[in-house]
């Protein structure tokens, strides 16, 4: 039967409908017709994220499997089948949470092909979140894959000037994962004659057969996440990108590597999951350390913010393979709060690229004689980068590096390192751009936020804070999940 | 041996009503439309009959109507339909309409018909013969082309040498079996034929592999879709593909089953080669139209793929994938013929730039093609290529498995050529004004491309049905 999460995956879709309505009605380029489509896009991202609040209320904590389980007969012994657990109902509430911004943030700065655009993101908007609820393994293939056509458009359409490089490095690589997870997907089906997520991870691949599965699984999420070394596809995406593609691919894009890791690595794969930890580890440590140097030397904001990015999903998958709870918690608790926090810092980006339509940090500095209240977003948005205590950063970093401290002392050390890196890359940055003298007489007439980037940094700066304060909300509704995950793991892996 | 006729009904009715339409042609040559319109409807009938007509053999087994003929038949028949208003209409403009094009479509549809329903290597050689004679005229149809009288001579040369090398085999295998019947071969393969036999198989194979075009022996692909007139082109990139894929796999399966281990080597190489040339020569094209010939070599191998697993899974696979790729070759050349400027057909990439801004129907149209080529989900050839690495990775066989690897991996690079195409139409600005699409080829892409995206995951269900029902035909476990 189909149930709230179907309506919650293909919410969008109306609104991408009601918008083709009226391409189809009016013209394209009419001014009216754009506002309408922006107000619908706006209606429609709302009205998911309301449905999701309603999800994530009626959610029941204290139950580790699935709920809100909707299953139907598709083809060839596949299913239609969606649910959600603790570890993926947050990651629903967070991709509602970012769309509107995202819409918000675009209100402006997008001005040709608008309903084009607003199309691409509400479907972007329905496989995301269909990722993250399907539980049929070519189901979830689907959206996953499909996933790429939205965000190669928006990145070639409505990129900056290496756009095209961009969106075909972006496609490729991404793709070229996928397809050895593809092979593997076909394996895992063939063997255990079974497609559906919930019976994989209590199936027991044969320890050979695993090896081969979670290295290719391993291929499309580190792609994903990235991670150290196939990681050169996210600057240049992110550079490329317009400001609401960049919030959506810092966002919730990369969060689908580190689902990925946490749905099928640990579960299904925990043998090998075991053995490569050391590797994961290693690759998460030079992540942490070389990306945050890397961001230190880079002149484009974007770039430097697209850098610690990497670095801070070294902290992720670092956490997610230490294998205990405090880890599993802190991966996922870092994955919510660097969606909050780096998409936050790609709009503040985004708001000094509006008025001046350059990233060049040199360009930049003093902007805090004329822009008081940007600085002081700008301020929390970068604390919260560094993982200040008090916001929502601190808490995912101490926890990951706990959860490894228990696993690997070396590794934990390595790690800790990297908070100072990014400290000193993102106080640099904010040092750089707005104090100082305004010695650049462009920035003259610069103005301080208006009211539609208010409403937009006004949810960001409240869930920072009070995930930061109050991090107790989140581990309620993941604990009974990751518990249940991480027994299982040491049962299987033996670790 | 008392004859069967039911059984070959479809077969009849084009046969008789290609003469029928032939003269009536002849006396009235400008009723093109209305005999269009009749072809049509001959099909439609025929692959009516072909879906719900009875099964059996008839004439002493050289005629199969069984399952696989049957769902094979269907969408031969009803994609040469699709191929009658698509190319009489294009020929209405260009001044040289004909009625003889339907006729010919039937002809050719005829042919096809006896290579899906073929039980003795006569069947198949009169089958493939009167398909290929058929298409060889249709490709140099547009006499006033010379590209297209090229493209005709090149196929007429390079398809001759290759029904040279099916005689042959099949006259070995004669020689070697005592009969020409498959059922009478497979006995005398299972009880240790000569390897007389064995070579007669490969000169079959070679044959049948010059018919689907797979590499090495696709040489003449890009030039005869190149010359070709476009819809002539859409047509037979699909249906023909489809009849001789299912011929090969009766080959195959009904008279060499005791040999797998010999012919699964010869595939397995067939669809390697034919997935790199695809993917790697396909990258410097600048013709849409040789563009589409390198991606259907290596959409053919990956359909071989599928028959390499040599088991009712992979006939399975190859008979989802090839009736879901016609869909989509159809609807490409559907769009490419809708597509002109001032007159001028749009057939390079360069030429695309900006057709979203003009034609977003079908710009759309064609990036849904292209996805489902490039085998993206939730398009409809990610489907067809699900059922056919499904097939090969099944089987355990660690050569196959990495031929599927390969495979994949083939399509990553393919890939390339298929977002150029995406990056013309979406990401440039449009050069000039298109002129308007004629309604028939607009409304087949459409169509089409309906099919490739929406219908067919709700269609999978039946597809997936009747191609087992199909598969189970050929005996296999």
């Amino acid at each position: 039967m189909l149930g709230i999460l179907s309506l919650i995956t293909y919410a969008p879709l109306i609104g991408v409908a009601v918008i083709l309505a009226l391409r189809f009605v009016g013209k394209a380029d009419d001014p009216k017709t754009v506002d309408a489509a922006k107000w619908i896009a706006l209606i429609t991202t709302l009205a998911t994220l309301i449905l999701s609040v309603v999800l994530t209320a009626r959610f029941d904590q204290a139950n580790p499997g699935f709920q809100f389980v909707e299953s139907l007969p598709w083809f060839a012994g596949l299913h239609y089948a969606m649910a959600v657990d603790g570890i993926s109902v947050l990651f629903v509430l967070l991709t509602a949470f970012l769309m509107p911004i995202c819409i918000l943030a675009s209100w402006k700065s997008i001005e040709t092909r608008v309903l084009e655009y607003l199309i691409a993101f509400l479907i972007l908007e329905t496989l995301v979140i269909g990722v993250f609820c399907a539980m049929d393994l070519v189901l979830f293939y689907t959206f996953f894959e499909f996933g790429l056509v939205p965000m190669f458009l928006i990145i070639g359409i409505w990129g900056g000037k290496r756009r095209v490089y961009a969106a075909f490095k972006f496609f490729l690589y991404t793709l070229l994962g996928s397809v050895l997870m593809l092979a593997a997907i076909l394996a895992m089906i063939s063997v255990a004659h079974t497609s559906s997520i919930p019976e994989l991870m209590t199936y027991k691949f044969a320890p050979g057969l695993q090896t081969w599965l979670w290295l290719a699984f391993f291929a499309s999420f580190a792609v994903k996440m990235p991670m150290w070394p196939v990681h050169t596809w996210l600057p240049d995406a992110h550079v490329e990108a317009p400001t609401a593609g960049s919030v959506i691919l810092a966002g919730i894009l990369l969060k689908m590597g580190g689902y990925g890791f946490l749905r099928f690595s640990l579960p299904m794969f925990p043998e090998a999951s075991a053995i490569f930890t050391p590797l994961v580890f290693a690759l998460s440590a030079i992540a942490i350390v070389y990306t945050s140097l890397v961001a230190f030397r880079q002149t484009d904001i974007k770039k430097l913010i697209a850098y610690s990015s990497v670095a801070h999903m070294g902290f992720v998958t670092m956490g997610i393979f230490s294998g205990n709870a405090v880890g599993v918690q802190g991966a996922i608790f870092q994955m919510l709060s660097h969606g909050v926090i780096s998409g936050a810092l790609f709009l503040c980006v985004g708001v000094v690229y509006d008025r001046m339509h350059t990233r060049e940090i040199a360009f930049y500095g003093g902007l805090v004689n004329r822009m008081p209240w940007y600085a002081a977003v700008f301020m929390l948005f970068t604390m919260g980068n560094v993982g200040l205590p008090g916001t929502s950063g601190f808490v995912g970093e101490i926890m990951t590096m706990t959860g490894a401290y228990h696993a690997s002392t070396w590794t934990a050390l390595v790690a800790a390192t990297g908070v100072i890196f990014s400290a000193v890359y993102a106080l640099s940055l904010y040092r750089r751009t707005v104090f100082g003298e305004m010695t650049n007489p462009a920035l003259v007439a610069i103005t301080d936020l208006d009211m539609r980037e208010i409403i937009i940094f006004t949810p960001l700066i409240l869930s920072t804070l009070y995930l930061g304060l109050q991090p107790g909300v989140v581990f309620q509704i993941t604990q009974a999940s990751v518990d249940h995950l991480v027994s299982a793991y040491h049962a299987f892996s033996g670790a | 041996m008392l004859i069967n006729l039911a059984l070959a009904y479809p077969e009849l009715l084009l046969a008789v009503s290609a003469l029928v339409l032939l003269v009536a042609g002849a006396f009235n040559p400008k009723a093109t439309r209305v005999i269009g319109l009749f072809a049509v409807l001959a099909l439609v009938g025929a692959a009516a009959i072909s879906a719900f007509g009875p099964h059996g053999v008839a004439f002493s087994g050289s005629l199969k109507a069984d399952a696989a003929a049957g769902y094979a038949g269907v969408a031969i028949y009803l994609a040469s339909a699709a191929a009658i208003p698509l190319g009489g209409n294009w020929f209405a403009r260009k001044g040289a309409s004909a009625f003889e094009f339907p006729v010919l479509i039937l002809l050719a549809a005829l042919g096809m018909g006896m290579m899906v329903s073929a039980g003795d290597l006569i069947a198949l050689y009169i089958g493939i013969e009167l398909q290929s004679l058929a298409l060889y005229v249709l490709a140099a149809m547009y006499r006033d082309d010379l590209r297209a009288s090229e493209a005709g001579l090149k196929y007429f040369v390079l398809g001759a040498l290759s029904s040279g090398m099916l005689l042959y085999g099949s006259s070995l295998i004669y020689g070697f079996a005592g009969s020409t019947r498959f059922e009478d071969i497979s006995a005398a393969v299972h009880q240790g034929a000569h390897t007389g036999v064995l070579f007669g198989l490969i000169f079959l194979m070679c044959g049948l592999a010059f018919k689907v075009s797979a590499a090495p022996f696709h040489m003449w692909t890009p030039d005869v879709y190149e010359g070709a007139p476009t819809p002539v082109v859409g047509f037979f990139a699909g249906a023909p593909k489809l009849a001789a894929m299912v011929l090969f796999a009766r080959v195959l399966y009904e008279c060499f089953p005791g040999a797998i281990a010999q012919w699964r080597q010869i595939l397995i190489i067939l669809a390697l080669a034919s997935i790199a040339v695809g993917a790697f020569a396909g990258l410097n094209q600048n013709n849409l139209k040789r563009l589409w010939a390198y991606s259907s070599i290596a959409n053919v191998g990956y359909a071989i793929l599928g028959l390499a697993a040599g088991n009712a899974e992979g006939v399975h696979a190859m008979l989802v994938f090839m009736v879901l790729y016609i869909v989509d070759v159809t609807g490409f050349f559907a769009c490419l013929t809708a597509l002109s400027r001032q007159g001028k057909a749009m057939e390079t990439i360069e030429d695309m730039a900006g057709l979203f801004k003009e034609q977003p129907g079908i710009a759309l149209a064609m990036t849904a093609f292209s996805l489902s080529a490039l085998g993206l989900p939730p398009f409809s050839g990610f489907f067809a290529k699900y059922f056919v690495f499904k097939a090969a990775i099944s089987l355990g066989d660690p050569i196959l498995t990495g031929a599927a690897i390969a495979g994949l991996v083939g399509s990553v690079v393919a890939a390339f050529y298929y977002l150029r195409l995406l990056r013309s139409m979406w990401f440039e600005a449009p050069i000039s004004a298109t002129d308007k699409p004629p309604v028939d080829a607009k409304a087949i892409a459409v169509g089409a491309a309906l099919f490739t995206l929406p219908v067919v995951l709700l269609a999978l269900h039946l597809i997936d049905t009747q191609a087992s029902l199909a598969a189970a035909a050929f005996g296999l476990k």
